[in-house]
């Protein structure tokens, strides 16, 4: 995927002019956060589960070769095999090559965000494997030929009117003129069609919310069963996974999906938790052959030990996303990438770039709300702050407010001036604003005026009041 | 791509500031891999008596939309399906899983109900399974797969029916992974299920029955004495 | 209480400059508390500009100057979430590295506080005298809520003020889309989060609008004028200190002066 970082200002004024995406946005400003809240107010124990999942997640970075080594051995044990990538490109590669020796023509994949991350399915297309997105949101990004918006809802940007239209122009096998109002009948309409693919699938591609060092498993985690059809009808389960998603034992899973589910949708647990390991058992009657985990780094072992280390901890819960009003405002295409949100605000410099990237950390007013529902506490909030440090250190911000910052901080810096001018200030925007008490437009603030009013100061800066009064006082 | 292995391998190690670990490091987290000690496990099962994680299973259970039919027995159990087909209108042809679990119940006592034991297929529009435990927290079954119980029957059909018995529920996830270990290997797959499939990808709004069965109906037998 | 409580106050570069009602306000508020309030002069600003534009050495240099301006009194009190969270959050982290004023840091943001929850939790709540005669709503502004755990202590505060009912928002803990220099980089998500706000404060059916922080409250106020709204915009301090008849409401003029 090409990224549009770079773009974010535009991509974030064609979202906020989009009627439809305006009305999806609100429906999930207001549904995901009540869920949450819900489902956390009934859960007494959240923080110390939090507590607990945060030491799972610092254990296994600490020992993360032990924990990646002990995985292997125990997929390699159970009958399945390994692969490790170093990137994208590799990562793409192996998926190919997996599928080429299995003489694949089409796959089915189960929702995978690090699949997005390394663009598999372009490629797949262009290699001559044809790959089926099954989750329904995901299906319908995929035949919109959009990206998801949305790391856990894909299509949360769209109406319904809109996947109607698109099921439409697909669906051609079904009468034009049928009802597709509601969700039930577009839902319906999606699984009789899917149905098909899960069962000519040669191939079945999943993500991992988690792995388990103990037992070599991967856990994944759906309400529509889809990554389950997906991984036991096909010939082989592949399942792609980046490093940091490995946890030592099923214990420490149980502590982890109960943040999980709370945390991304408010449901007490999603509808299925699924643990594989290995392919089918010689006895078993279903299973796929041929059991493959891709691990990719992708730029993890990068952020080990450095300042952006603690976001090895996220379990892509979207709480971040979920929360955050600037999200709320524009949705997940205006970040122009793959992750989007605060939590891609942070990843997403570290994997292309802070030169492409650097709106997003930028485009945040630090309100905090991501870190506070955060279930792994990760300090989001910080680590764009260390961002935009790096970017100035780079002088890499608009000059105009590099200029502007540069002769405040002088002031800022020398008490008896920075007096000196603030009291000017405070009389002449006084003077000016007397009659209304604020301005409709103000010369170098049109960014502040085009929206809204300027309050005018009251006339004296604080510090000549005191001054006078202690004046007064004195004599 | 051999070489990624050792690559990844050794930036971990560079990130980290240090080599590879020393053995007994390395001997001391496979020992706690071993022990597998728990963490905080929630009190809101854990603190009940067996008949009050029955209690809080079901409840949890009907509140993501699974429906119960509590039975006294064995025996009563092939009504309760044929009466739960019935009333939704269901036809009374199922699929079986060969679990043995499902082997005591006198199915030929409802002749009516057509059953194959085996494999489900596409267009099974009911399918019967046992279970291996059930989760009182968030009432959660848990299902494994294996020669006899196949996981498609747990997503094909169209309605999915689960026996579980009373002395199967355990309050949290933990007991259940403990009674798989003390079982054996691990299976295949483990499908912890929580209500029937559903999505909220269209406008966030509940559609039950996704890609896996609208419907799941549970009978559970009181062979517990709770 | 044998010895008076030593206050500092810092002003904050808004009040300073827009809102001096503020800074009296609170003196008020804490004189009448029992505390000797003083007003060091060699403070600016608490450097967030610095600080979240990624000028890391700015912020520091603001910073020092701060723990030595401030170094020596009980407390210092600040009428703002925002910058109270500053230097009481993120001070001892931007100087952690820096061996001659860590301690220092650490130590001022010990004594540091935001108006409110100073009169609230350190001095268990002082009587308010104040009359009000109005429907308020309450902003929680987000520094002061998530950084300093300010949620309570503003609504205790008020509901001594006679006359005032409060009504909430269905959200009051939504940003309101200022962050600081972000509403000028970003102005149309900023104008997008600021215009949702004013249809829950107008929804409330309030006629006024009250918040702890000045940042916010311009940019509330700039929104609701130009939107029309009537509602009466004033940081929280004017109404517990009973001032708000000194000055009228933010982006207004008192009648006798229009
Ligand atoms: S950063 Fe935290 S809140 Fe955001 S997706 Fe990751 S774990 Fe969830």
């Amino acid at each position: 995927m090409q990224p549009t970082s770079h773009d974010f200002k535009a991509n974030a004024h064609r979202a906020l002019g989009d009627k439809n995406l305006q009305r999806a946005m609100g429906m999930m400003r207001t549904g995901f956060p009540e869920k949450r809240a819900m489902a956390i107010a009934r859960m007494p124990e959240f923080d110390a589960l939090r507590d607990d999942g945060i030491a799972i997640k610092q254990q296994v970075l600490k020992h993360l070769d032990f924990y990646l080594e002990t995985f292997e051995k125990n997929v390699i044990a159970t009958g399945g095999q390994v692969h490790w990538c170093r990137n994208a490109q590799e990562a793409r590669e192996t998926v190919l090559a997996l599928c080429r020796a299995l003489d694949a023509k089409t796959v089915t994949k189960g929702k995978s965000m690090v699949s997005e991350e390394i663009a598999l399915n372009d490629f797949l297309e262009a290699n001559g494997v044809v790959p089926v997105e099954t989750d329904l949101g995901e299906y319908i990004v995929q035949i919109r030929h959009e990206t998801p918006s949305h790391i856990i809802a894909p299509a949360v940007h769209l109406v319904k009117e809109q996947v109607a239209e698109s099921f439409r122009a697909t669906h051609t096998q079904f009468p034009h003129d049928r009802n597709l109002d509601e969700p039930r009948t577009l839902c319906d309409e999606a699984r009789t069609v899917l149905r098909e693919k899960f069962l000519a699938a040669d191939v079945g591609i999943t993500g991992a919310n988690f792995l388990i060092a103990e037992t070599g498993s991967s856990i994944i985690v759906t309400n529509e069963g889809n990554g389950d059809l997906t991984q036991i009808l096909p010939r082989a389960h592949i399942v792609l996974a980046s490093i940091e998603k490995v946890v030592p034992t099923l214990e420490d899973a149980a502590t982890l999906l109960r943040l999980l589910a709370r945390s991304a949708t408010g449901q007490e647990f999603s509808t299925y938790t699924t643990i594989s390991t290995g392919p089918r058992r010689e006895t078993d009657t279903d299973g796929p052959g041929q059991y493959h985990v891709v691990l990719i780094d992708n730029g993890r072992t990068a952020l080990l030990g450095g300042e952006f280390e603690d976001m090895l901890r996220c379990i892509r819960c979207a709480a971040c996303l979920n929360h955050c009003p600037v999200y709320g405002a524009v949705g997940g295409h205006a970040y122009g990438w793959v992750y989007s949100g605060p939590m891609g605000a942070v990843l997403t410099p570290t994997l292309i770039g802070i030169e492409e990237a650097g709106h997003l950390p930028n485009a945040s007013t630090f309100c905090g709300r991501c870190e506070s529902v955060c279930p792994m506490r990760i300090p989001l909030p910080r680590m764009m702050r260390a961002w935009r440090a790096r970017e100035f250190a780079k002088k890499l911000g608009p000059k105009t407010a590099r200029w502007g910052l540069a002769i405040w901080a002088y002031a800022a810096k020398r008490p008896a001036l920075y007096r000196t001018m603030s009291a000017m200030a405070s009389r002449v925007l006084g003077l000016l604003g007397r009659a209304r008490g604020r301005f409709r437009s103000l010369p170098l603030a049109s960014g502040w005026t085009d929206m809204r009013d300027m309050p005018a100061p009251e006339g004296k800066s604080f510090m000549t009041l005191w001054a006078e009064q202690q004046k007064k006082a004195a004599r | 791509m051999s070489g990624g292995r050792d690559q990844i391998l050794g930036s971990i190690r560079a990130g980290l500031g240090r080599g590879r670990l020393d053995a007994a490091t390395e001997a001391t987290l496979t020992e706690s891999l071993k022990a597998h000690r728990r963490n905080l496990v929630p009190a809101r099962a854990a603190a009940l008596d067996h008949a009050g994680q029955i209690a809080l299973f079901i409840a949890m259970a009907e509140e993501v939309d699974a429906t119960i039919a509590r039975v006294a027995d064995t025996d009563a159990v092939p009504a309760a399906v044929a009466d739960y087909l019935t009333g939704q209108n269901l036809p009374a042809r199922l699929v079986m899983t060969p679990d043995p679990q499902l082997d005591p119940i006198p199915w030929n006592n409802r002749p009516m109900l057509e059953i194959r034991r085996g494999r489900a297929e596409d267009g099974d529009a009911v399918g019967v399974t046992a279970c291996f435990a059930a989760i009182a927290e968030t009432g959660t079954l848990m299902l494994l797969s294996g020669p006899d119980s196949p996981t498609r029957n747990n997503f094909l059909p169209d309605t999915h029916v689960v026996v579980l018995r009373a002395s199967q529920v355990v309050a949290a996830y933990e007991e259940g992974w403990d009674r798989l270990r003390a079982k054996g290997a691990m299976p295949r797959t483990v499908n912890f299920i929580t209500g029937p499939s559903r999505t909220g990808d269209i406008e966030q709004r509940l559609v039950l029955g996704a890609h896996g069965p609208r419907r799941l109906h549970i009978v559970l037998i009181d062979d517990a004495g709770a | 209480m044998a010895e008076p409580v030593r206050v500092a106050l810092f002003v904050t570069c808004l009040v300073d400059l827009f809102r001096p009602t503020v800074g009296f306000a609170a003196i008020k508020l804490l004189e009448d508390a029992g505390c000797t309030v003083t007003v060091p002069t060699a403070q600016t600003c608490c450097g967030q500009p610095a600080y979240n534009s990624g000028d890391r050495e700015d912020a520091k240099a603001i910073a020092r100057q701060v723990v030595a301006a401030f170094a020596d009194f009980d407390y210092v009190v600040v009428p703002s979430g925002s910058c109270g969270g500053m230097i009481k959050a993120h001070y001892p982290l931007l100087l952690a590295e820096e061996p001659a004023v860590a301690d220092d840091a650490k130590a001022l943001a010990a004594r540091t506080f935001e108006l409110i929850s100073f009169l609230v939790d350190v001095l268990k709540r002082p009587d308010i005298a104040a009359r009000y005669d109005g429907v308020a709503t309450y902003h929680d502004a987000c520094s002061g809520l998530r950084e300093l755990g300010i949620k309570d202590q503003p609504r205790h505060l008020l509901a001594q003020v006679s006359g005032l009912t409060l009504k909430e928002m269905t959200t009051p803990e939504v940003c309101c889309g200022f962050g600081g220099t972000f509403c000028v980089k970003y102005p149309e998500i900023s104008d997008k989060m600021v215009t949702d706000k004013a249809v829950d404060i107008a929804a409330t059916g309030a006629d006024t609008l009250l918040c702890g922080d000045m940042g916010c409250l311009l940019n509330m106020a700039g929104k609701l004028a130009r939107l029309g709204s009537g509602i009466r915009v004033r940081h929280v301090a004017e109404v517990l200190a009973g001032m708000t008849d000194d000055v009228a409401p933010i982006g207004h003029v008192a009648p006798d002066k229009a």
